[in-house]
């Protein structure tokens, strides 16, 4: 075994892994910075993000009014403080990137272009095209390079996190070219692993987002709060997932069901804007729970069309003509194209919701720290506080730049002032997490990792997808706890120790598997309906401020089960008051 | 229906030399041949290795050879092929299992070429650049670094210290970008041995780019750049 030491270890190299090695790296040159990733960095899965990252920009805009469209988005369950933090930094984070190169897209003055994105009271959504996610991350990947203290373990797999007296004290990972254990011992370790999309079937997500980060910190003992809020995003391609982005419709697309009507009316959305005039906050640029929703009961009516086997409702895009398609949504006319052999200037594009973001995550102060000295989580695998029930669209890139740049500083403080670890007990620990290691390899059996998986992933879209109910979810959690049975028995059937994928693959279905029980668990004990989280049982249906206008938190047990408890959200100055989109009779008035 | 993949095989641990294997698939016409890769894998044999995420042809993992050409896995469908397919991992990187080249040759030539922008204005506020400013270097910044280019880079398979398309192409991105200002600190590794120069204009890297970037268009530019540099050098006093 290898033994490396560092001041701060980095687990994970997207957007909020690399901001906070760069942050780290500004704040103190001569801290030693490690940051390690499973995949080289411009593989994760930032790269996927389409649609663009929100800041206050345009001069008829506010702080307030950003605060306030990502708190009522978020059904008022997001930290009102921590909302306020992140709307006053977003623009000098995206204005940052701009300096080191980020292509975003421009009027014809030069000045910087935003968009219309759901949910949001005006334009303020930045972009590069619509792959803003893939030049966000590989400009901080190549700005990355300048700076001689940030060295990265590329394809560096982390097996477990070395906690001492409630302390970090470093991270076990497995070199897959080598199939090497490395003990890298770290003074502050910083979570950015990204989040759990692939615990359920159907999901924009990467094969790599399996919720690691997470189950790490749990296991040890760290709450993983509002994880029952996972959101589904309202276009994705049938049966792959892939993403067609928001900006379809900040830019005028409309949603269509069989009958060619917009579905989007009957659901507090209306009335129709005329085509090619989108308004904020209507119809279409509704948020996506409320999107999502409406496509669930479009189902249950018997009001989707099919392809191949899916039910889907249809993404109209043909009236914004071939040249701004070209110049707005390439990289949707190239998946269209060649994923469901649709060209979106002439036909339409079938699409469905698909799993793509986990509000919730690893619970952490204002400042990114969790409940371990020294432990840090950012970015979609951390819960800092910001999105509540519901994340709008072109709010994750900014935040994994906003908190990514408090987690890097506040980790190079905190490891300014660390202790350097006790060697010798977490040697021990390290030779125990080998012996584990080593157990897991053995013969080839009947069932397999891919096997669990998939019903895994099947029981999740079952029981805990867009609506709810107490008996299907008691039926996942039972699925679940069997499927943890079979897993402990399921070994890995390839020895070599060279990329040994059976062997990782393994790993991350004992990571998704905690994540799914711990979704479930917190879905099944709020007995009301917020956000993302729907309840078709009797009396759940509303949202229910009186008992559980709260963050839940879900915490470990010995037994292998999640227990749930409830902390206070923080409001600083917006009072729960109804969600209202479209021109509902209150909106009308003011106009 | 069904087809075949010929998939090359290799396991330092165990293996003298890659070996075929053929595993029947089932497929239909939206089947990619990463789909068929992973009900390989989940099916039939949990060893083989390979690299992937996105499966949307962004994140630049699953670059294979497929019946000889540079592809990206999750981008090409098995419907266009008639007969057997034969997968393997890219040419002119050392293979390390199955279908993962080692890609690190590929990661130092990037980092080679200063691939940032360099500028020492310190203002807080953006840029301006105008749309016909963005235009100029907006296609070669889309590069997904899958190093499909590499395979087909008949010059870094007979030099592997070519900078090589991808490298050449983000240098040419940054040395196009109104905002840079670090074209004199690019110049040198550009100009060298490994260079611009080591490009005898194939074309093919712009053949196989899956994003039709066009890296033989970016290094070729970079000969312009790279003989006016050489000019203005001597004329310089």
């Amino acid at each position: 075994m290898q033994v490396l030491e560092t001041d701060i270890a980095i687990i994970g190299g997207g957007g909020a892994g690399l901001r906070a090695a760069i942050a780290a790296a500004e704040a103190d040159p001569a801290c030693r910075i490690t940051l390690l990733s499973k995949v080289y960095p411009m593989r994760s899965h930032t790269v996927a993000a389409e649609g663009g990252a929100a800041a206050v920009t345009l001069a008829q805009d506010s702080m307030q009014g950003h605060f306030e469209d990502t708190v009522t988005g978020g059904d008022w369950l997001a930290d009102q403080d921590v909302v306020e933090y992140f709307v006053q930094h977003a623009y000098e984070e995206l204005v940052n990137l701009e300096r080191w190169g980020c292509p975003w897209s421009r009027r014809e003055d030069g000045s910087i272009q935003v968009r219309r994105f759901g949910g949001m009271k005006t334009e303020r959504t930045w972009f590069a095209a619509d792959k803003t996610g893939f030049h966000i991350l590989h400009t901080l990947f190549q700005t990355s390079f300048k700076y001689p203290n940030i060295q990265r373990l590329d394809e560096f797999f982390v097996l477990d996190l070395l906690v001492h007296e409630q302390q970090i004290v470093g991270v076990l990972a497995i070199q897959l070219n080598t199939g090497e254990l490395y003990q890298i011992h770290a003074k502050s370790v910083i979570l950015a692993t990204g989040g759990a999309g692939r615990v359920f079937h159907h999901n924009t997500n990467g094969g790599i987002v399996t919720g690691d980060g997470m189950a790490l910190a749990y296991r040890h003992g760290v709450a993983l709060r509002d994880m029952e809020f996972v959101q589904y995003h309202p276009t994705g391609l049938p049966g792959s997932g892939i993403l067609i982005t928001e900006a379809c419709r900040g830019e005028g697309g409309i949603l269509l069901n069989r009958d060619g009507y917009r579905y989007l009316q009957d659901y507090g959305l209306g009335p129709q804007t005329p085509l090619g005039k989108p308004e904020n906050k209507c119809m279409e640029l509704g948020p996506r729970d409320k999107l999502s929703q409406a496509f669930w009961h479009e189902q249950q009516q018997g009001r989707t069309g099919d392809c191949q086997g899916h039910a889907v409702v249809y993404l109209d895009l043909r009236h914004l003509g071939e040249r701004h398609l070209q110049q707005r949504l390439p990289f949707i006319c190239e998946l269209a194209k060649a994923y469901v052999n649709v060209d979106p200037a002439k036909a339409l594009i079938p699409i469905r919701p698909a799993v793509h973001y986990t509000m919730g995550g690893i619970l952490t102060d204002a400042q990114c720290q969790t409940s371990i000295a020294g432990l840090f989580a950012v970015g979609e695998c951390a819960s800092v506080g910001l999105h509540g029930a519901n994340r709008l669209g072109s709010n994750s890139l900014s935040e994994l730049l906003v908190f990514g740049h408090v987690a890097g500083k506040q980790a190079a403080s905190f490891a300014k002032t660390a202790k350097a670890a006790a060697r010798t007990e977490v040697d021990q620990y390290c030779q125990q997490q080998q012996q584990q290691l080593q157990a897991k390899l053995g013969v080839k059996s009947a069932d397999s990792i891919a096997a669990i998986r998939h019903e895994m992933t099947l029981a999740m879209e079952q029981g805990c997808g867009i609506y709810r109910d107490t008996a299907g979810m008691q039926q996942c959690l039972a699925t679940l706890a069997h499927l943890q049975q079979r897993y402990q028995q399921v070994f890995v059937s390839d020895h070599s120790k060279v990329f040994n994928t059976e062997l990782i693959q393994h790993y991350e279905l004992g990571f998704g598997l905690d994540v799914a029980n711990a979704m479930v668990s917190s879905a099944l004990a709020r007995q009301e309906s917020r956000g993302a989280h729907q309840r078709i049982d009797e009396g759940m249906q509303q949202r229910n401020d009186e008992r559980f206008l709260q963050h839940s938190l879900a915490q470990l047990t010995e037994q292998g089960a999640a227990s749930i408890r409830y902390q206070p959200v923080r409001i600083t100055q917006s009072k729960p008051a109804v969600r209202r989109y479209g021109a509902e009779p209150s909106q009308q008035e003011q106009r | 229906m069904q087809k075949t993949l010929v998939i090359q095989r290799y396991n330092p641990e165990q293996d003298h030399k890659p070996h075929p294997q053929h595993f029947t698939v089932p497929c239909d016409d939206s089947t990619s041949v990463l789909d068929a890769l992973l009900y390989i894998q989940q099916q039939l044999d949990p060893t083989l290795a390979f690299r992937w995420s996105c499966r949307m042809a962004i994140c630049g993992s699953c670059g294979v050879m497929v019946n000889g050409i540079p592809k990206l896995g999750c981008k090409t469908f098995l419907r266009d092929y008639k007969d057997d397919i034969t997968v393997e991992a890219l040419a002119h990187f050392a293979t390390e299992k199955d279908l993962i080249s080692d890609m690190s040759v590929f990661l130092t030539h990037l980092q080679a070429v200063k691939p940032y922008l360099i500028n020492h204005d310190t203002r807080p506020q953006p840029h301006q650049q105008t749309p016909k400013q963005l235009a100029k270097y907006a296609k070669f910044s889309n590069c997904i670094n899958c190093g499909l280019c590499y395979s087909a880079c008949p010059q870094f398979g007979l030099n592997p210290a070519f900078l090589g398309p991808a490298a050449l192409t983000l240098a040419q991105r940054y040395n196009l970008d109104s905002r840079d200002q670090g074209k004199a600190q690019r110049m040198p590794q550009l100009n060298g041995k490994n260079g611009v120069w080591g490009c005898t204009f194939v074309g093919f890297c712009s053949d196989v780019c899956p994003k039709q970037l066009d890296p033989a268009a970016a290094v070729n530019q970079g000969k312009v750049a790279s003989a006016a540099d050489f000019v203005i050098g001597i004329f310089k006093p």
